[in-house]
Parts: C-alpha cells; structure tokens; sequence
C-alpha cells in the first residue's frame, strides 16, 4: 500500500503544475532591403483556420525594415480571445485600420499607428470593406440569422467618425467583394450557401438613398472584384467547381453591362498602374495537383499580356498563394503563401522586374495586405 | 497451510475433501503455466460447471489432476465473489475447490498482442459514464473529446488516427463507412460487461475476418443473463443525476426462458441540459463563461436472446437502437461563444450469431448484421434558398461472416474466415453521388499453441467494389494483409513471457473521403499502417499481493495518409494521400493488487505511454516535428480499494503538452493537463435480498480548466450520483 501510495505521489509531484503560457511568436524579422517611400509600411492579416480562432496581424515597418507578427495581441494583450477566427479582410481609412473577423462576428477598429482598439463593431457573417467619403461600406453573408426566409446578404454603412453601422442595405446572396465608384457601390454577390442555385449578378446601390439600384448580370458565383481608372469593373466568376469554368469578367460601371470576358480562372487580382496582377490556382484532373499561373492583363487595352511578375525560377518557392498587393510608389509585388493551410505561410517580396527581393514567416494563411501612409 | 498438488495426468475426476481452511492459505503447485493469473481458490459447496473447451484444453495441458477445478471466467464474478467473502469469514468443510481464474489477466499475460480490458465491477467503480470515458485509462490511447456530456468522443489508438481502430460490439464490428470513426460517447457503460483494446488483433480463432481488419480494435462485449439455479428473472432498476442538469434513468431485466434460452432487455434514457462554466484566458485576460448548446437527449433500448444447447448450440440474437438529439457547441472564439446547430441521430441494428461444435475438432461460427444510421443536421447560421441548411445522411449496412475452425493437431488451430460487407449511403446534400460499397473479406490463419509459445500467423484478403448512381465511382481495389504475432515463456518461470507482432493494414478512404461534395476525391488510395510491437509481461504472485508489469515498445509507420487541405479558398477542401508519420513508442504499466485483511482489498494500476509521432512526409512543412494533439508522455493512475461494503475508487489522467496544428510553434501549443476523480459506492442493506447500491463521483476534483481539442474547453468539477437495485 505504501509503495503504491509513494508512486502516485511521485507521479504527481513530477506533473504538479503546468508551466506557463508560452510567449506568441512575436519574434521581429528584418529581410532588409526596404526603401520608405511616402509609403510607411503595411499590415498584413492572417486568416488562421477556421475554428481555431488564429487570425492575427502582422506589420511590415519600411523605415526600421522590421517585420513584426502578432501586432494586434501585443497591442492588445487583454482582449478576450484576441483578434478572433477567419481574419478576412483589412483596411485603413484616416488614421483608423479596419479588420473584417469573419468567424468572430466582428471588425475590429484600431489606431493605426499604435495598433489598439478604438472599437469593435458586431455585425454577423462580414465579409470585405471598402471606404467612400467617410464611410465604410461592409458586406456580410446574411442580412438575419435565425430567420429561414432571409437568405440575402447586405452591405452595411460604417460612419466612420461615430464607428456605428448607419444604414443597411440588402443585396444578392453571400455577397463578396464590393467598391464604391461614383456615388455607387459595385458588390458581387456569390450564392454559395445554396449550391447548384448561385447567384451570377453585381449589385449596384446608390450611395446618397442607399438603395438597390440594379443588378448586373455577369457571371455565376462571384468572388473578387476591383476596379480600373476607367472605371471598369474586374468581377471574378468561380463557376460552380465541376462543369462551369471559372472566368474573369470587365464590367463597364458607365452601361452597367459586360464589356468582355476572358476563359480563364483568376483567384485572387490587384490592380496597379493599369495592369491587372493576377494568379490561379486550379485543380488539375490530368496531374491530380494544383496548377498555378501568374498573369498581367493590361487595363487600358483590356488583353492579356504574355509577359509575368514573378521570374521562372522564383515560382516554385510558392506552394499556394493567397493574397496578393503591389506597392504603390515602389511597384514591388507581394505575395503571400498559405502553403498547406495549417502551417505558418511566407510573404514573398518580388521587384518590378520579378526577382524575389525578400521574404519573411507571417502568421497562418496570410491572405490581406494594406499599405500604411505616413 | 494446505497444500493442494495439481501435478499429473488426467482430466476432471472427482471432489476433493479438505479440512476447514480459509482460501488464502491455500498454496498451488505444478501450474506454474497459471501462474499469477488465479486470483483465488474459492470454496464452495454448489456451482454451476462453465469450463469452454479452450480452458479445458489449457487445464489438460497444464495437468491437473484429482480435484475439480472449475475454471471461471469473468461471467460469474459477482456470483463467485460473494461466494469467496463469506467462506473466508467463516472457515466452513468443504466439499469442492473452484479455482476462480482470471480471464482476462491470464490472457494480457499469454497474448500475443497487448491486450487491456476493464470489465465487471471496475467499470462500475471508474467514474465513467461511456466507453470513452473508461478507455481514457488505457495506455496507448488518445481520447479525442469535444467536451460535454452531448460532446464527440474519439480515440486514437497509437497515433495512427481513429479510422484505423476497429470497434466491435460482440464480436461484430460497428461500421461508419461515412467517415469511418464511431463516437464512443454514443455508447453507454450501463450495459457494458467488458470493454478490451487490443493491438495488432485478437488472437481468437472465431473471430471474423473483419477481426484482422483493422490496425486495432477495441470489443465492448455486453452483459448476457446469467441465473442462480431458482432464479427466473431479474430486473435491475437505476437512476443517475448531478451536474450538466443530468438525469439518466435505467432498467436492466434478464428473463429465463428454458435452461437453454434466455433473454435480456437494456434500456436507458439521458436527459441533460448540458452546460457548464469553463474558464477562457490567455494568461492576460481571464474570463468565466457558460457553455451553451450543448443538451443532449437520448434513449437507448438493446433487446437480445441468447441461447446455449449443451456448450455444442450457441447463438445471440440482438437488437440495438439509439436515438438522441444534441446541440452542437462548437469552437469558442472571440466574440462568439454560443451557436445555434443540431444534430438528430438515429441508429438501429440487428445482429446475430450461432456457433456449433462438430465434435471435438471442427466448429462454424456465423455471423450477420443489418444496421442503418439517420443523422439529421440543422445549421440555423446558414440560410439557403429553401431556408436553414439541413443536412440528412442515411447509411445502412449488410454483413455476413462465415468463420470455419479447425484443429488439425490438439496445439494447431486452423481457422478460415469470409466475410462480406454491404454499404450503401444516401444524402440530401447537393451532387451527392448515392455511394455503395461491398467489401469482401477473406482470412486464413493459423494459431500453434505451445505451453511455453503461441505463434498466430494470419493472411488476409480484402476486396472492396464501388459504385454510384451519379458521377465517378472510386476504383475497385484488391489488397493483401499479412500478420504475424508470438508469444513465448523464454524461462522456465512462467511470471515472464515476451510477445511481439508484425502486421500491415490499410484504412479504406471513406465515404466523405471520396465522395462529399466539393471535399471529396475519388483518386485517393488507402491509407497503410506497418507496426512492429515488441513487448513482456512479468506476474509475480508475492502470496497477498499480486504484481504485473506489462511493457511493449513499438514502431509505427502511416504511410499515404489521407489529410484534407484547402483548395482555392477556405471552404473548397479537398482530401489528398499526403501525409507520412512515423511513430515510436513505449507503453508500461504496473498493475497491483491484493488482500490487505479479509474484508480489505485494493488494486493499484500506474501507466504511462511515451510517444514520439513525427511528421515524415517528405517535403512537407512540418517534417520532423510532432503531429497534432499527440502528447509524447502521457499516463494514468487508479487506486480501487474496498472495505466490506464501501469500494472507494481513485483515479488521475495525465496528458502531456500537445500541438493543435502541424506546426510545433507557440501559438499551436496546448498546456498539459490532468484530472483527479474519485468516486464512492456503498452498499446500503436494504429490504429484499439486495443491497441498495449508492454511488457518488466527483470528477475533475480539483477543477482544472483544460481542453483537450483546442477552442473546446471541458468541464471544471462535476459531480454525478448514482442509485441502483436489483429486485
């Protein structure tokens, strides 16, 4: 019995108390090579995995070329349950960074400057932001939750001095990403809660009576959509992943109809002194993996140019890209990489004539990107 | 002191006279091969004769002579010790000596595989409510809990993932060809008699070709009636409540039909609201909140009808049902700490089999199952078109075993094993392609049966065809599985015997592997799994108390591992061969016990598991580090102790810091954690016959707050009291 006794305490004693929480992986990382520009920097948002409640921020500072993760739970270290999960979508607008947590319920609305929380705004199911004239304009999944006949989406107005939602309007279904253009707002509206049925349309709303205006008709299951200095929308369309091909539709905003549209898959596209940087990555039945592709189409033209932004032997450094933005003043490609989704990614910094420049660790699916000016 | 001598020849003669004696000073020779797996000789004047013809041949071998020696296993265990206090209280003449034998160690002594069982009255005393709960105690093992009484409850045996684990549920496997794992939480201890893991397999030559199946499997083997010679029924009533709003009504009737027949019915309702508090912190901010969604309400009836003409006829009819309907409370992440969905789930089955003896050498043994599985889920968050998204998932299931064996010299068993298995699943879910799977089994195995070694050597065939009514079917495949297993007494003691196995097997991609919507992918192959065990097994009987000590080490390699990774976007996952893992590891426990007076018993068990999974596939991301929720020391601790009508039970849980996600960083690191349960039960003298039994748990005593899936967190101190009597 005493033997017994003495093993279990010696079994206890061993495992008595847990140590203590590790410190984040707040390590500072500087590639170098940055050269500041009236850009400051950028923020990048890690998606993490959905459940696992892993978004986090990171800050690329170009004056001290210093690249810092988990910025927000720095700043932020008494939040409860942090940043959130399924970082979505980012934004800065006046002196204010705006972060769309998808699976949180939230955006988080911080100093830009100092990374803390000024406020955070509940709305259910947020997807993307876009800004206009002191307002903030947010689309989300489902306008009500819990009402089995509501399956639309909205697009919500964020005042952005009082950071209330204001108004509220409904749109298509699971709507995406959306821009705001001569006092209307362009939202592509995916239906990807209700497969086969999608939806295939642009909403357009007036901006001053904050109402559907027209929906224009475009391509099922939309997804990305930015807009050129013409005034060209360029509305992603990611079928319906079986017989439907992908495709990349223009929009013109002046006829709100379809100019062109070209037969290829595009996942992800910024657009920077009229070219459209863009990449696919598509599932191939012939060689059981992704096939990925990194294109340029020129804007002004509306073509595809046979030239690309990342050199041959730098594109096997990227497993899966998932985010992508190009420097404003110094013309500098990002792009991030999800590699296999549950493991840190890489942030890749490519010069304009695509050689790698650097590349740093980010933080679990590194997906958004936006430029901080001093 | 009486020495009883059990050297010579024959078989089972008379009764022996001894003088009044109390049964501890009765002293053994001549089986050594026994050694440290009898319990007790128990006195008694009247029992009913049970020896299986296996025992007999073990007894024969083991040359016992002049005595009776009644070999039980565990099926008479209550009976046998009631039997054993009163005689040792009171020195009475006897007129027989029933050796009480302890199947189950004599068989984690002899197996070839690692073999672990709880039965009888320690799974009454453990402070568990499900078979996952009592299998937390097994070394080797992970329990995947999502926390809860309503929660998900997996295991994962060895780090090889839970679809390689077969579960069987008297002698016949639960199957989910859906998503190829059975959530033990769904399975109730209230009818359970046993409940064993074994590694590689059993070495039971009646077992079906499913039985060589699996890379391990777990038996839960239910009660069956057993009678006292007047007795015609019996009906045992329970009740349980306490924490999460829980009450958990029971009934429990056996019914003699005729000396050969008899029947049993088990039924019980759980009815809880399912909340508790757990504490959310980061070190920095703490916070204390409700869990909520997590009800659960569910019924469970088991009717069977067992028959046994003359040990030559034996056959189970049984069925099963399950009905329950759950909240789903999901991952607690920032800003959201309640969800909306449910899942409704509905399981029948019927099984039956039959075994008849030609003679002494040839025996068939049939088997046959029918089963279908409804679940219902209802996402309130997600609205589509027709209104919240529900999804129904209905499988059934067709099986039919034929096992032939054979004894070709009286230490070779030959044993011949066809099984065929139909599975068939139907969705309502968008481009869902109405799979059917029929899966044919065919093993050869061969056991020779030494008395000092036991080779088992088996060969297994699988074929398995597909098919669907809409798109692309998966390939036909054709696989073959071999395994090798011993066990040898490599002294002339028999307190120690080493055993090993080899055995290569493969998962079969599942439904949802292959087929759902968006996820799926039909080019998967299976998943394989090579283990190299080798271990021992020392018992020592050191007169009033008794020592075992069990280790195995082992080496593990998964390879074509299906994992699921996202596509283009988060919700395009899609399942690909990708993953490589190799795991080396180490299992040890010491199991104590023994008499401390007459009326004091105690029983100690320590284990404690080392694993090392690393992540070998090759050009991965994470190579060389260790895989998800894999602690690398583990172990447990339980403490039985009983002292004439009270039993008092002690147990600790120990797992050790983990990973949530491939990365071995900071940010995926779980913190170790541990609970302390005890639990009390006393027998209250009551009117009747029976005592009233009381019981009372309290688990996770010192209220630690832990998780054991990441965003999951469990329940801080709970406690849970339980009636039962027995008319």
């Amino acid at each position: 019995m005493k033997k017994i006794s003495a093993l279990v305490l010696i079994f206890f004693g061993l495992y008595a108390c847990q140590s203590d929480d590790p410190i984040p992986d707040d390590d500072v990382q500087n590639p170098g090579g940055q050269n500041p520009t009236s850009v400051a920097g950028f923020y990048l948002l890690n998606e993490g995995n959905m459940s696992m409640n892993k978004a986090s921020l990171d800050y690329m500072d170009y004056e001290t070329g210093d690249y810092k993760r988990t910025v927000f739970s720095q700043a932020n270290p008494d939040l409860v349950g942090g940043l959130g999960d399924i970082g979505n979508a980012i934004g800065i607008y006046g002196s204010k960074l705006y972060v769309v947590v998808n699976g949180s319920n939230k955006v988080e609305v911080l100093d830009v400057n100092s990374g803390k929380r000024i406020k955070q705004i509940d709305i259910d199911n947020p997807r993307y932001l876009t800004f206009y004239n002191g307002k903030g304009y947010l689309s989300s999944y489902l306008g009500t939750i819990g009402d089995p006949n509501a399956p639309n989406g909205i697009v919500a107005e964020i005042d952005t001095t009082s950071l209330n939602i204001t108004r509220r309007v409904e749109v298509g279904r699971q709507p995406e990403e959306l821009v705001a253009y001569n006092d209307k707002i362009y939202v592509a509206n995916s239906g990807g809660y209700s497969p086969p049925e999608y939806e295939s349309t642009v909403s357009v709303i007036d901006v001053n009576a904050f109402t559907e205006i027209n929906r224009i008709e475009v391509g099922i299951n939309l997804h990305r959509l930015k807009i050129d200095d013409e005034g060209d929308l360029y509305v992603t369309s990611r079928g319906d992943y079986y017989e439907i091909p992908s495709k990349l539709f223009v929009v013109d905003t002046h006829t709100e109809t379809v100019k062109k549209s070209f037969d290829i898959g595009v996942s992800n596209l910024t657009i920077h002194k009229d070219i459209a940087y863009m990449y696919n990555s598509e599932f191939s039945f012939i060689t059981g993996d992704y096939e990925i592709s990194y294109l340029m189409l020129d804007t002004k033209t509306e073509t595809i140019l046979d030239q690309t932004y990342i050199s041959e032997k730098d594109k096997n450094l990227i497993e899966m890209p998932y985010g992508i933005a190009v420097n404003p003043e110094t013309d500098e490609v990002l792009i991030t990489d999800a590699k296999d989704y549950v493991t840190p990614g890489n942030l890749y910094c490519f010069t304009p004539d695509g050689a790698l420049k650097w590349s740093v660790q980010t933080g679990d699916i590194p997906a958004h990107i936006t430029f901080n000016y001093e | 002191m009486v020495t009883v001598c059990l050297d010579g020849k024959a078989g089972w003669i008379k009764q022996v006279r001894i003088p009044a004696i109390s049964c501890n000073s009765i002293r053994l020779s001549g089986i050594e091969a026994w050694n440290g797996c009898i319990d007790a000789l128990v006195l008694s004047k009247r029992l009913t004769f049970l020896v299986s013809p296996r025992w007999r041949n073990v007894i024969m071998r083991t040359y016992l002579n002049r005595i009776i020696i009644f070999i039980f296993g565990l099926l008479l265990c209550p009976t046998v010790l009631s039997a054993q206090t009163q005689d040792t209280l009171t020195p009475v003449a006897l007129q027989e000596i029933f050796l009480r034998h302890d199947r189950n160690r004599f068989e984690s002594h002899t197996s070839p595989a690692s073999v672990q069982s709880l039965s009888g009255e320690q799974l009454k005393k453990l402070n568990s409510l499900s078979v996952a709960d009592a299998l937390r105690y097994f070394s080797g093992i992970q329990l995947k809990d999502y926390g809860g009484i309503g929660g998900i409850k997996t295991v994962n045996v060895r780090s090889m993932g839970s679809q390689h684990t077969g579960v069987f549920f008297d002698g016949i496997q639960l199957g989910n060809a859906q998503n190829g794992q059975v959530d033990l939480g769904k399975f109730s201890l209230d009818n359970m008699q046993q409940v064993s893991l074994y590694q590689g397999q059993r070495s039971e030559m009646q077992q079906s070709a499913k039985a060589y199946a699996s890379s391990n499997t777990i038996y839960l083997q239910t009660k069956t009636p057993k009678f006292k010679p007047d007795e015609t029924y019996q009906l045992a009533v329970g009740v349980r409540s306490g924490s999460f709003g829980l009450f958990n009504p029971s009934l429990n009737l056996n019914y003699k039909i005729n000396d050969a027949i008899s029947a049993r019915l088990s039924t019980e309702l759980v009815n809880a609201h399912g909340r508790y508090k757990f504490q959310y912190s980061n070190g920095i901010y703490d916070t204390t909140a409700v869990r909520n969604n997590a009800d659960i309400k569910s019924y469970r009836v088991e009717a069977s009808v067992h028959g046994n003409h003359k040990n030559k006829d034996l056959w189970n009819v049984k069925y099963y049902h399950y009905n329950s309907e759950r909240g789903l409370p999901g991952a607690i992440v920032a800003n959201r700490f309640a969800r909306p969905q449910r899942l409704w789930d509905r399981n029948n089955f019927l099984q039956a089999d039959y075994k008849h003896q030609f003679g002494e050498t040839y025996a068939i043994k049939v088997r046959g199952k029918y089963g279908d599985d409804y679940s219902w889920y209802l996402d309130p968050e997600i609205v589509t078109t027709t209104g919240f998204l529900e999804n129904t998932y209905n499988q059934q299931e067709y099986y039919l075993s034929l096992v032939n064996t054979y004894k070709v010299k009286p230490y070779w068993t030959l044993s011949l094993a066809t099984d065929v298995q139909h599975n068939t699943m139907q969705s309502n879910m968008y481009r869902f392609a109405y799979p059917k799977r029929t899966t044919l089994l065919n093993v050869l195995a061969s056991d020779f049966n030494f008395k000092r070694l036991t080779i088992q050597a088996s060969f297994l065939s699988t074929g398995v065809y597909e098919s669907v009514k809409y798109y692309e079917a998966a390939d036909d495949l054709q696989e073959f599985s071999p395994s090798l297993l011993f066990n040898v007494q490599p002294f002339k003691s028999a307190d120690f015997r080493l055993r090993g196995f080899y055995k290569k097997m493969f998962r079969m991609p599942t439904f949802n592997d292959l087929y759902y919507t968006f996820v799926g992918n039909t080019f998967l192959d299976p998943e394989y799994s090579e283990q190299i065990n080798l271990g021992f097994s020392w018992q020592k009987d050191l007169g009033s108390t008794l020592l075992n000590v069990t280790s195995d080490i082992y080496n593990i390699w998964i390879t074509d591992k299906i994992v699921a990774i996202p596509g283009t976007n988060l919700f395009r996952w899609t399942m690909y061969n990708l993953g490589e893992v190799e795991t080396k590891g180490i299992e040890t426990s010491v199991t104590t016990s023994g008499k401390i007076s007459a009326d004091f018993n105690y029983s100690a068990r320590l284990t404690y598991t080392f694993q090392e999974s690393l992540d070998k596939t090759s050009g991965g991301n994470s190579f060389g580090q260790q895989i998800p929720y894999v602690p690398k020391h583990s172990g447990s601790a339980t403490l039985m102790m009983d002292y004439k009508n009270i039993a008092l039970n002690y147990s600790f849980i120990y797992t050790g810091e983990r990973y949530s996600q491939k990365a071995n960083i900071a940010s995926n690191y779980l913190q170790p954690w541990y609970t302390h349960d005890i639990s009390v039960n006393y027998e209250l003298p009551f009117f009747g016959e029976n005592p009233l039994k009381f019981g009372l748990e309290v688990n996770n005593l010192f209220d630690q707050h832990y998780a054991v899936i990441k965003n999951f967190p469990m329940p801080g101190r709970s406690f849970r009291l339980n009636l039962n009597y027995q008319f």
